[in-house]
């Protein structure tokens, strides 16, 4: 956090007295417990926005009752699962299975570190920003992967299977619209690809049709990606159970809930980033006020989000072989001739 | 159908099932018009079961306290878990001059019913019905076995059953 991190160290050194090289160090666990506040807060309400969203679409009023709206069910929740017994199989691989939820949760945390919520807010800014956050996110794979292997649970691990199968499949296509979009705007850094958006328009606008194509390749993969319906085959529950975290309990189930809430929400966060300019304001309109980004972001972002629980009430699921078919038949394809279509595009300079 | 054909229906049957998702989220998030589940325990003093509900099975008295059922035991009979039972006897009709049966008490076992309606089916006179109250839940069984006639109710004198 370039900016961010000069007002907590400046702080702590000239204010507090501390030396350099421990403010350092003290700057790095204050931001690492507020990205871990955020990142509890952030799950409980995208669990809280999921369930009225779930009931408006269905006809219901959801819940209601604790707190304006029913604000405070997912934390009642919450403490639920925090004060419920840790169980699991007798058999199970004990080491594996203890250190999967962490898996998804610290993958989770790293793509959240690199966002920026707004140009002075963002805890890392790497210059291979898109990179990091779809190869770190892929490491999750591995968390849900381990978490069907070790439970010792045929239904488990079929869950398992099946998210490797299809978070490998879908993260190509995905790669591949960052590949198209990384044409358009030159740069993989995340706040280089917002000034890019700053000068040239939003991306969906400045690329036009190859970016529009971009986009809905871009939903429909990233559903699948953060395994939610009509993609939910890992954790069908008329088919598996729960899936690959039927054994869990407690807190270490929470984790994965919480993980598929916040993965969401980075999925969603990318094509804001990529797409909807980030935490640019709609026509410039409060771009030189500090921190009114983050209201941008958070705003836009909870559009997608929005977006993609609508998905999710609608449609029903895929077959595994109907999954693999749109993948491997329609979405590889189409997203590779829309690379060639964007690199034409910006070639001829016929982006705005 | 052609792979492009396939693609544009398949766009065009998402976009029309997100038609209708969507209007019901707009018009319930914005005026909760089409809700269509109640806050139960706060409406219970306006909620009005729907006229098909089967919440327990209830005599039709008239204004006078005034039944129909002649105590034919037909609805015992096809109760196929005895949860009827009909205590009558036989008295002298001042009309005819013969001995016949009246109702004693309509013993109903709430307990043991499983709402599937064959007595009210099985009755020649209407005399049963479907009644809608669901607040069933009591601290004790034996509150659940009920007398379906109320008390000092009689039979509607001349009453003839249109089915029989
Ligand atoms: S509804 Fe069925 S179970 Fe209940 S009393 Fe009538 S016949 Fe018996
Ligand atoms: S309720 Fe109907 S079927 Fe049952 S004894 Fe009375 S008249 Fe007969």
């Amino acid at each position: 956090m370039t900016a961010n991190k000069t007002i907590i160290t400046d702080f702590l050194v000239d204010q507090m007295q501390m030396p350099v090289d421990i403010a350092f160090w003290v700057e790095i666990v204050v931001v690492a417990a507020v990205y871990l506040g955020v990142f509890a807060l952030l799950g409980l309400f995208l669990v809280w926005m999921e369930r009225r969203a779930a009931a408006f679409f269905q006809q219901r009023l959801g819940p209601n009752r604790r707190g304006p709206a029913g604000l405070f069910q997912t934390i009642a929740d919450a403490l639920k699962l925090v004060s419920k017994e840790i169980t699991g199989t007798e058999k199970r691989d004990k080491f594996l299975y203890t250190i999967a939820p962490y898996f998804v949760i610290v993958t989770a945390l790293m793509a959240l570190a690199v966002l920026p919520f707004s140009q002075e807010l963002q805890a890392f800014d790497i210059n291979l920003g898109v990179f990091f956050i779809t190869s770190v996110s892929s490491v999750a794979v591995i968390g849900i992967f381990l978490a069907g292997w070790a439970s010792n649970n045929k239904f488990s691990l079929l869950g398992g299977m099946r998210s490797g199968i299809q978070m490998i499949s879908y993260e190509l296509s995905i790669g591949m619209v960052i590949v198209a979009m990384t044409v358009l705007t030159g740069t993989l850094q995340l706040s280089e690809i917002i000034s890019f958006q700053q000068e040239h328009g939003w991306s969906i606008w400045s690329g036009h049709i190859p970016a529009i194509i971009g986009f809905m390749i871009f939903m429909i993969a990233g559903t699948a990606e953060s395994n939610r319906t009509p993609f939910d085959l890992v954790e069908a529950e008329s088919e598996l159970g729960s899936g690959y975290h039927s054994e869990y309990s407690g807190m270490n189930f929470a984790y994965y809930f919480l993980a598929e809430f916040v993965n969401m929400f980075i999925i969603s966060a990318m094509v804001v980033i990529l797409f909807f300019g980030g935490w640019l304001s709609p026509f410039g309109i409060t771009d030189g006020i500090p921190y009114v980004g983050v209201f941008w972001f958070v705003f836009k972002t909870l559009g997608v989000v929005m977006l993609m629980m609508w998905f999710r009430w609608t449609f029903p699921r895929f077959r595994i072989d109907q999954l693999l078919t749109l993948e491997w038949k329609y979405l590889i394809p189409i997203s590779m001739v829309n690379i060639v279509f964007m690199a034409l595009v910006v070639w001829l300079g016929l982006t705005f | 159908m052609s792979y492009f054909g396939d693609i544009a229906s398949a766009t065009k049957t998402l976009i029309s099932g997100m038609k209708i998702t969507g209007r019901y989220f707009f018009v319930n998030f914005f005026t909760r018009k089409e809700i269509i589940t109640v806050e139960y325990p706060d409406n219970i003093d306006t909620l009005k079961m729907f006229d098909r509900f089967r919440g327990e099975i209830v005599m039709y008295h008239d204004e006078n306290n005034q039944h129909r059922c002649d105590a034919c035991t037909m609805c015992e009979i096809a109760c196929p878990n005895g949860s009827i039972e009909i205590i009558w006897d036989k008295a002298i009709n001042e009309e005819t001059g013969k001995p016949k049966k009246f109702l004693e008490e309509h013993i109903y076992h709430l307990e043991m019913c499983t709402m599937c309606g064959l007595c009210i089916e099985a009755c020649p006179a209407d005399a049963i019905m479907w009644g809608q109250n669901f607040h069933h839940a009591t601290q004790d069984r034996s509150h659940l076995t009920k007398s379906l006639n109320q008390p000092g109710s009689s039979f509607i004198p001349g009453y003839k059953n249109p089915k029989k």
